[in-house]
């Protein structure tokens, strides 16, 4: 291909695709030009991930072609998609722990049918790579040994190794900290400068305006809006996103109460280093303290100390005084304490169960006379929470499963807050939801808060905490700053929390 | 205690150590294929089974003993497609799946058997491999008739470690297998098919374990019995363990436990008044605490178990 | 290919399932049957007259289910929490060994209902013991109880050795190495006259019935099968984990372990190292086949032991080697899963 040739380097062309009765892609059409840093902006949901699975070949589309450099693709064929120099970094790496970084890239590269490897050359060419598109890693060191953003690393050298000229990314900054994922946009803008094309995929506003050349935005499976990112701004782009303005509910100013949960120095080990590493912090009656931070520096391990799933090894933790830093799940229930976990499908609910018995899980006891549970009783309290909390699609009996992920956790919020809790933990309440679902989510939450609960909500969606919270601290490497107002909280200092800088002066 | 000492300096004990050992190796190498793709394949005992009866029916009708090697080889391959199909496209329960293996290879071995084995007051032999000295070697004092006066295929099995633990780790395949174990996402995204690996490491670990089987009745032993495998499968599965899944690591299980079990054979003559079955017990006994010493620290390849289901997470 | 997991699974196509993998492994093994040069039809039709042919046959049928019902309950009601009891043919053993022990000589003299009682009691807990040293080795440390239990069916089986030739053989019995008998006023009563049918087989199915009731109705088996559908999900709510596989693995045992008491007490009278055709794989494939639903355990066990009880009167009259019925049970238990996997999942392209 000759230098500074006008033709687009990728193309996508009436892309679609029907997962039974979803249309995740109708129609997409869109070009990435050489050089070019393209956004493909959406919310979750979108058909964004679909869209990339087809381009890389992971699936077949219904209609539609793929093409590269003017030639099309045959679909349902990654390997074609690699050779034709297509690089994919998925959302969750494909990597594996137990091997080295040198094994993680040259899997795949070579012929199956070869006999022994070229590894002094792979190194070589590793060392080369890393250098000259600033991505330092050992490639000795075992995979499982490394940061997220080392990782993250491993999988575009991955691409590199392989020649892409295009480069595709999904989601990359959901598992970074802010001056990482500064870090890597400057990366990829060497890259498009050294004649690469990058396509990277994002729900985030602000990267995108940052970091993209070009902004493409896909809302239910369709592109609604095609701007040059100078041209426009992120306003325009959230109304493109959302098409339409939801409303998510405002927190009204009122007074807290007395503290409920009080956490001073609690400590937690885990695998060597410091999980929780003397953490404080105070939730009070009637207010949100939002706990804010990069997935994994500790979020995971208060949850599980405030679900009485782990125990703290050092430092205090009280309920309106009593010590429950040895609680157990059944004690955190009959004292008070909601919870609403981190993972619906992992810890909230059991799919294969019923929603009668998920509704009376935690409360069994309650709902049994001689070991033997009083089922009528049971799918009265079932059919009580149906209708008080909306949960659409179900009935006592549907098994838990086939609800959407929206009505599964106001299914898990409604068993938390129907008993009128005390205090309740929201970890990650919102993940994965639709802006529906979210603005229900966040109107029982500040429905509880106003009758007088004490709320710690664990959140990496900084507008959900800032919009809900009345007190922010972030958490970094098992610490947690001081709290500051949520409405001296503006992006600058936030990202300057979340980023581990906080000094004496932010305290209160 | 001088007993004991007595014991372990005679070469004959080191090369029983040896010809006890090779079953083991065959069977845990299978196994540790199978396993380091991601399958665990609870079918061994019973293709182990099945591959000692037909690598001795081969033999016994006429045929030649490689041939019956090679006959058992193809038939524990057959049995192990069948394993990988149900576990791997199908993705159902390895563990029962495997079961099932078990119960339909032992089942076919002793149907056949009977069927096609006129059986008398004692089962029918045939002539087994002979002990093969290594020219030169064989005459090193004391080495030569412990490692190397042995039957031929325990060679081939000691050869075979080589060359599995070079094969996964210095090979694309290998490194290919042993990433479809770990992590099958990172296969597929590489353009490669994580099923079709999965299907012929099952299927060439399972050609494995029935060579395993196949040395019982055709070196070990000169007929086929019921019941003869008596658990080395399952044994098998726990030296897997125990190694932490890595061949040289797996050889040095087979061997230590090959060295117990010909030592209390040993013993067993020796100490008077104890009785056989409490030895007996102790291989089985010896697996069990095997497995609680390394279960902790062992490194499990990730993806062991899970069924890979194109985009699913 | 793709599998999807079907939204609502209908209980007609759960229902059908093991009538299609019987019928599928019947069809397969028919092949092996016409190998030994003798027509599929008539095999099959000598093992149903050698299963149901006569009272006789009848009743050796359910003698021979008896013990199935439990040792499949046992597998059943381990695999529904997913803790996997391959060790069912060793919990076995030791039930029969202890109601050996305990019925020759230690309760004889108790009133007889109170007897039995210590009896069941005695074997339960032998089998439960059994069960339970794997079950805490992987609670504990990790270890796979599959290869656990399955290692432990040998150590037993030679403490069963161990016991018949020692401490429990019978003097009475011409050196054969044989345990001492039940107290003859233990032995379970006949159910009809003149036949090795026991009461043990209304034992097994009431115990079914009580099975039933635990699992879908009481507080313990939802605990139960919330901690074998989802272990995290589960210990988030408050289902204590490891106290609930402990009761499983307490319950399971127990179960293999009345197995063994009930063959002791009903036709044998005492034990060998030969007492058990394999009734704790047997319970396996029962459970599988019933798709762990107590109900389908019973009739699964009638079903399985038609095809031994057959096979055997089968072999007799046309010489097809009796082993034919392993194959079947083994082809049927493969044949289930697949019926299963296509009740639950559906196959698209």
């Amino acid at each position: 291909m000759i230098a500074g040739a006008v033709g687009p380097v990728l193309e996508l062309e009436g892309i679609s695709k029907r997962f039974g009765a979803l249309l995740a892609n109708d129609g997409v059409t869109l070009s990435l030009k050489k050089g070019e840093v393209l956004a493909l902006l959406g919310e979750n949901g979108a058909g964004k991930t679909t869209l990339m699975n087809i381009l890389f070949g992971h699936y077949a589309a219904d209609a539609g072609a793929v093409r590269v450099m003017g030639r099309a693709l045959p679909p349902g064929r990654p390997q074609a998609a690699i050779a034709a120099g297509v690089g994919m970094v998925h959302q969750h790496f494909t990597l594996a722990g137990n091997l080295t970084v040198l094994e993680n890239i040259v899997i795949g590269s070579e012929s199956l049918w070869k006999v022994g490897m070229n590894r002094d050359g792979a190194i070589r060419k590793i060392e080369d790579l890393s250098r000259q598109f600033g991505l330092p890693v050992d490639p000795m060191a075992r995979v499982g040994d490394l940061s997220v953003g080392e990782r993250q690393r491993v999988e575009i050298l991955k691409a590199l190794y392989r020649e892409a000229r295009i480069l595709i990314l999904d989601e990359p900054t959901a598992v970074l900290a802010r001056p990482e994922a500064e870090q890597l946009f400057r990366i990829l803008k060497g890259m498009a400068k050294g004649g690469l094309s990058i396509l990277f995929i994002s729900h985030k506003l602000h990267e995108v305006m940052g970091a993209s050349d070009r902004v493409v935005v896909l809302r239910q499976g369709r592109v609604v809006a095609e701007r040059v990112t100078a041209e426009t701004n992120p306003a325009e782009l959230a109304e493109l996103m959302v098409g339409r303005a939801v409303a998510r509910p405002k927190r009204q100013a009122h007074a807290a109460g007395a503290p409920v949960v009080v956490a001073k120095g609690l400590r937690v080990s885990r695998g060597g280093g410091m999980a929780l590493d003397g953490v404080d912090f105070e939730v009070r009656a009637g207010e949100i303290l939002g706990i804010v931070g990069v997935s994994g520096n500790g979020q995971a391990m208060l949850g599980r100390v405030l679900s009485g799933l782990a125990r703290p090894e050092g430092g205090s933790l009280t309920f309106d005084g009593r010590d429950i830093a040895r609680m157990t799940p059944r004690q955190a229930v009959r004292m008070g304490i909601g919870r609403v976990p981190e993972d619906r499908h992992a810890e909230g609910v059991v799919g294969d169960l019923a929603v009668w018995e998920n509704a009376v899980l935690e409360r069994l006891r309650d709902y049994a006379r001689l070991g033997f549970v009083r089922r009528r009783a049971a799918m009265d309290y079932a059919e009580a929470l149906i209708a008080r909390f909306d949960i659409r699609g179900a009935g006592p009996r549907t098994r838990t499963r086939a609800l959407s992920g929206g009505n599964m956790q106001k299914l898990i919020l409604g068993r938390n807050l129907a008993a009128g809790p005390r205090f309740l933990l929201a970890n990650q309440p919102t993940r994965g939801l639709d802006e529906g679902a979210i603005a229900a989510v966040h109107q029982e939450l500040l429905q509880a808060r106003a009758e007088g609960a004490a709320i710690l909500l664990i959140s990496e969606d900084l507008d959900e905490a800032v919009g809900l919270a009345d007190r922010l601290q972030a958490i970094v490497k098992g610490k947690l700053s001081a709290p500051i107002a949520a409405e001296a909280a503006d992006a600058r200092k936030l990202g300057l929390m979340m980023a581990g800088v906080w000094g004496t002066a932010d305290a209160h | 205690m001088t007993v004991a000492l007595d014991i372990l300096m005679t070469a004959s004990l080191w090369e029983a150590v040896l010809r006890i050992a090779t079953p083991l190796i065959f069977g845990v190498l299978g196994a540790l294929i199978c396993e380091r793709a991601g399958v665990l394949n609870l079918g061994i005992e019973g293709i182990m089974t099945l591959g000692a009866m037909v690598g001795w029916l081969t033999v016994y009708w006429g045929g030649d003993l490689w041939l019956g090697m090679a006959v058992a080889v193809l038939v524990g391959m057959m049995m192990g497609w069948l394993h990988a199909m149900l576990t791997v496209p199908l993705g159902l329960s390895q563990h029962v799946s495997g079961l099932g293996i078990t119960l339909l290879a032992s089942a076919l071995a002793y149907y056949l058997y009977r069927l096609w084995v006129e059986v008398g007051d004692l089962p029918p032999t045939i002539v087994p491999f002979q002990p093969l000295a290594v020219p030169g070697l064989s005459s090193i004092p004391f080495l030569g008739e412990a490692v190397f006066t042995q039957m031929p295929p325990t060679y081939v099995a000691l050869i075979l470690v080589v060359l599995v633990a070079w094969f996964l780790n210095r090979t694309p395949a290998g490194l290919a297998l042993r990433m479809t174990g770990e992590n099958p996402h990172a296969v597929e995204a590489q353009g490669l098919n994580p099923h079709r690996i999965r299907i012929w490491a099952v299927m060439v670990g399972s050609g494995l374990m029935a060579l395993g089987g196949a040395f019982l009745t055709t070196a070990a032993f000169n007929s086929f019995f019921p019941t003869m495998v008596q658990g080395r499968g399952w044994i098998c599965i726990a030296l897997v363990v125990f190694a932490s899944w890595r061949p040289g690591k797996a050889l040095i299980g087979a061997l230590l436990f090959a060295l117990f079990d010909a030592f209390q054979l040993r013993l067993q003559t020796v100490v008077e008044g104890v009785p056989y079955q409490l030895f007996l017990m102790a291989p089985y006994v010896l697996s069990i605490v095997a497995l609680v010493l390394v279960a902790r620290r062992a490194r499990v390849p990730e993806a062991l178990m899970q069924p890979y289901r194109r985009g699913e997470r | 290919m793709r599998i999807e997991r079907r939204e609502e699974v209908s209980v007609t196509a759960l229902i059908l399932a093991p009538f299609g993998a019987v019928l599928g492994a019947l069809v397969l093994c028919a092949g092996l049957i016409a190998m030994a040069g003798v027509s599929p039809w008539v095999a099959y039709g000598e093992m149903l007259r050698g299963a149901f042919g006569s009272r006789l046959a009848v009743t050796e049928t359910l003698t021979r289910a008896s013990p199935l019902i439990l040792t499949g309950l046992a597998a059943a009601v381990a695999f529904r929490a997913r803790l996997w009891n391959i060790g069912g043919e060793g919990q076995f053993y030791m039930g029969a060994l202890a109601a050996a022990a305990l019925g020759h000589s230690v309760v004889v003299g108790l009133p007889l209902p109170a007897a039995w009682a210590v009896i069941a009691l005695g074997a339960m807990a032998a089998g439960a013991v059994l069960l339970l040293i794997p079950a805490l080795l992987r609670l504990r440390f990790g270890v796979d109880e599959v290869v656990t239990t399955l290692l432990l069916n040998f150590v037993a089986l030679l403490f069963v050795g161990l016991m018949v030739e020692g401490v429990l053989k019978d003097p009475m019995a011409f050196g054969w190495p044989q345990s001492v008998p039940v107290a003859a006023g233990l032995r379970l009563p006949d159910l009809v006259p003149r036949s090795r049918l026991h009461v043990g087989l209304v034992l097994a199915v009431i115990v079914a019935g009580i099975i039933w009731l635990v699992q879908a109705r009481t507080v313990f088996g939802a605990q139960t099968r919330a901690a074998g559908l989802n272990p995290g999900a589960a210990a988030f709510a408050g289902v204590p984990i490891t106290a609930t596989l402990a009761k499983v693995a307490i319950l399971s045992g127990g179960l293999a372990g009345l197995a063994g008491a009930i063959e002791v007490l009903g036709p044998v009278g005492y034990v060998t190292t030969t007492l058990s055709p394999g009734f704790g794989y047997a319970g396996i494939v029962v459970a599988m086949l019933a798709a762990l639903h107590p109900a389908g355990v019973v009739a699964a066990s009638v079903f399985v032991a038609t095809i031994f009880v057959g096979a055997d009167a089968m072999s007799r009259a046309t010489g097809v080697p009796s082993f034919i019925a392993d194959v079947i049970m083994a082809v049927a238990l493969l044949a289930m899963l697949v019926a299963l996997l296509f009740a639950t999942y559906r196959v698209r392209t």
